[in-house]
This record gives structure tokens, sequence and C-alpha cells, in this order.
């Protein structure tokens, strides 16, 4: 007859022989089951702290990499702003989407939230990523008029995470700035190499196209980076290198960013 | 506490220390002694994970398959693992971005599954638990000393506050680049290693090979 009293069928598993094929696979599944529960709510409850500690070191990074750069800091002391104007493009068609309000703008869930992005196909995605969300921030500083710096957030896929980076343009929008990555999971003392000031720096001072207009920048692996568009990869860590010079190519082409500097170099031009 | 019981707790100190008596957990004691505070952190999350690790599988001794039980051991030593790394992510932010993976790699440290298959699987909890945190504390007091060493000799601070002033601000103490490096660390402990090993000649190991007799040894 079967046994329900739940206490009973407990302590009659207690009691079978440690080696028994019942004892070993429900041992198993008990072990499992409480170390995956405790795993999950630590995740679950610590996600929220964890999260703010990561925007807190993104809004660090972008403040330091525009502190770092020569002169802005006196610029934006000038014209009195303490932060950047932050604004929402239509990736698409490359304009600014004023119904959006930034401050509303969760660019993180729309990267992955399937209404708010459009897959890319194969040939296109360079840089990794699967999905590309309809819009993104970005953010600019003027002074007075003339653009002086825009700031795009780009992301992408390195050797085994997702690499996110803050890219700085100078107000021709055709020369870097800064490269400041400040999210990505490479293998520790290799790929994590990416993100020496060292090597960021390198980027500083490259050109994005040349007068035809097609993105040129790349990282080249051999010591052989001469040119405007060239960057060193780092030797050991190539896969990295190359992946952040495959985002950094994607968001500056016509699939990322790429329709909004036209539109913002015409407005420029205009001036 | 017993007497009995005590000696867990302060046998692996010195007596039976993880690290230079077991010469075990080597690769972290490298790793995260460049300075005070990491040494501090991960002393800290081993020595938490290691006792209620021992705890945990202690209590569940009687009931383990023999055949599984190293898993179930691995499973258990590592879901506490994740936790600590994940209460380092929230409360500790900074400090887990320099330990990097070394936290998660407290799962691949030979200390602590060496006391839960050596100790905790033939003691009950209460006794597991204080070798464990005794094993934390051995393990923790050579990191402390040699985080300490090479912070202080490697950059003149300790725990980030200047101590020697270095000639960098104007003061006479040159840091020495080797104590920010690995080697040292294996210097330090090799040399901890033979101050206890004097202090306690009982710990000296009989040679495992005999060497050669003198009279071989001078052929060509």
């Amino acid at each position: 007859m079967a046994e329900l009293n739940p206490v009973r069928l407990w302590s009659r598993f207690l009691a079978l022989p440690n080696d028994s094929r019942v004892k070993t696979l429900g041992v198993a599944f008990l072990v499992a089951l409480f170390c995956a529960t405790a795993v999950s709510l630590t995740a679950v409850t610590l996600r929220p702290l964890q999260e703010a500690n990561l925007q807190r070191e993104r809004e660090t990074r972008l403040a330091d990499m525009i502190a770092a750069l020569p002169g802005m800091a006196d610029i934006l002391r000038e014209t009195g702003a303490d932060t950047l104007e932050t604004v929402i493009i239509e990736l698409d068609t490359g304009t600014i989407a004023d119904e959006i309000d930034p401050a509303q703008f969760d660019y993180a869930a729309a990267q992955s939230n399937a209404e708010a992005s459009t897959p890319l196909p194969a040939e296109a995605d360079v840089a990794g990523i699967g999905r590309r969300p309809d819009h993104a921030p970005a953010y600019l500083l003027r002074e007075g008029e003339r653009l002086v710096l825009a700031v795009l957030p780009v992301y992408g896929s390195g050797y085994q995470s997702t690499i996110r980076a803050y890219l700085a343009l100078e107000g021709d929008l055709n020369t870097i700035a800064a490269l400041s990555i400040y999210e990505q999971g490479e293998t520790p003392g290799i790929g994590t190499r990416i993100t020496d000031a060292g090597w960021q720096d390198r980027w500083q001072g490259k050109q994005i196209a040349d007068d035809t207009g097609a993105v040129g920048i790349t990282a080249v692996q051999g010591g052989a980076a001469e040119g405007p568009f060239e960057v060193d990869a780092i030797g050991g860590a190539t896969r990295s290198s190359m992946g952040v010079s495959n985002l950094v190519r994607f968001w500056l082409g016509e699939r990322g960013f790429g329709p909004f500097l036209e539109h913002l170099k015409a407005e420029e031009g205009q001036k | 506490m017993t007497s009995g019981n005590l000696r867990h707790l302060t046998a692996p100190i010195i007596d039976n220390n993880p690290i230079t008596l077991q010469i075990l957990g080597i690769c972290s004691a490298l790793a995260v002694t460049t300075s005070l505070a990491t040494a501090l952190t991960m002393s800290a999350a081993l020595t938490a994970v290691m006792a209620s690790s021992s705890l945990v599988i202690s209590s569940i001794r009687g009931h383990l398959p023999s055949s599984i039980r190293l898993v179930v051991q691995i499973t258990i030593i590592a879901s506490l693992v994740i936790v600590a790394d994940q209460m380092l992510k929230a409360y500790a932010f900074e400090m887990s971005q320099r330990l990097s993976i070394f936290v998660g790699l407290i799962v691949t440290n030979c200390v602590v599954l060496g006391r839960a298959e050596g100790f905790a699987m033939h003691n009950p909890p209460w006794p597991s638990f204080l070798d464990g945190l005794g094993n934390g504390l051995g393990y923790s007091l050579i990191l402390l000393l040699v985080g300490t060493i090479r912070e202080l000799f490697g950059t003149g601070n300790l725990l980030g506050y200047p101590v020697l002033p270095t000639v960098e601000a104007g003061g006479w103490f040159q840091p020495l680049g080797l104590m920010l490096l690995a080697p040292s660390a294996f210097f330090i402990i090799g040399l901890l290693v033979w101050a206890i090993r004097s202090i306690k000649p009982a710990q000296i190991e009989k040679p495992e090979f005999a060497t050669r007799a003198p009279e071989t040894a001078g052929r060509p």
C-alpha cells in the first residue's frame, strides 16, 4: 500500500542505504534544488544594488572621459553646463526623436525588447549584437552654436562577452576624441587589456571615414598601424581588439549612428 | 567550547596552516596579495565560504552517497562562492572589480575542498565549522602578512594610506617594483615556510627521495 504521509516518506528516504539508486538521485536532486534556490534568491535580491553600482560606474566613466579630454573641462565651465545635452535618436532615419523624453528612455531595456528593436541580417551584424534598438541616446556638447563633442554609447561582442563603451567624436564628427570601455567580461589579464588606458588612448585622433564617406577605421594586427584609420590590435588579445574595432565600425556605419552623423554634419555645415 | 573543539580552531592557524604546511591555495595567495585591501577581502570571502561549506557538508554527511559525494561537495561550495561573489558585487563593487575572477576561483581552491573531504565528511557539524573557520583564519593570516609586506614595500602605503614617504612624494623611500609582481609572493611565502619550520621543526617533512651518495656524486 502506498504511503502518503510526507514525514514517513521522508524518514523512509533517509533510512535508505546511502548507495541505493533512489537515494543517490534524491540527494543529488535535493542538493541541486537547494543550491539553485540559494543562488537565485541572492542574485535576484541583490540585482537592484548591482545595477545601481554599474549605473554609477557608467556615469563616472562618462564624466572621467570628458574631463580627460583636453579643453573639455574649460568648455563645460564656460558654457555653464555641468553635463551634456542628451538626445534620443531614431537610428534608421538619423533624426532626433523629440517625442521621447531622454530622462525616461531606458536604453538597456530597448536593446533586448523585441518591440523596440530590429533583428539584424547576419551580414550586417558586424558587432555581433543580433538585434539593434530602434532608438539610442547620444550626448552632445556645444560651445555657443558650434558642436564640439558628440558622445555615442556603443556596444558589441568581444571574444566572450559584450563590450560596452563610450565613443567621443570631435566637432568635425570625423575624428575620434576618445574611446572609453566601461563594461566587459573578457578573459582576465588577456582580453581585459582593452581597458588599459594606453590602448584606449591609441584611438584618439584617428579618422573615421575618408573623403568618400566609407567608414575606414579598423584595428590591425602586427604593429603596422601607421595610417590615420588604423589602430594597433593588442597582441594575444586580437579577438577582443577586433571586437572593439567591429563595434566601433558598426555603430559609425549606416546601421548605427551613420545617418545621424550625416544629419548633424549637414546641420553644422549650414551654420 | 571544549579544549578539543578549540584545538580544531587554533591548530590550522600555525601548526597545520593550509598555505605554509599543506601548501594549498597558493594561486590566490599570489594573485590577490598586491595590496592589503584585496588580501583582506579575499580572506574574509574565503573564510566565510569555508566555514559555511564545512558546516553544511558535515550536517548532511550521513546521507551522502559515496559515488556522488565530490559532486555534491563542489555544488555546495560553488553555490556559496556565487553568493559571496554576488554580495561583494552589491556591497563592495569597487573591490569586486579589483578582485575580478579570484573570488569566483575560491571554488577551485584546494583548501576548501580539502577540508570538506578531509575533515567535514568525518566529523560532526560544530567541530567542522570550527575547522573551516580555523583554516580560513590560517589562510587569512598568511595572506595578510604577504599583503602587508607587498603593499608596504611595493608602494610605501598600507590600505592606501602612505606609511613610508616615497621618493615621488618627496620622501626617502624607493618603492620596490618587484614586490608588486607575482614572484615576490613566492619568495615571501618561501621565507615564511622557512621561518615557521625553523621554529617548529616538527613540520619538516622527511625527504621523499634519498640524495645521491657522496662517492657517486663526483663522477662525470
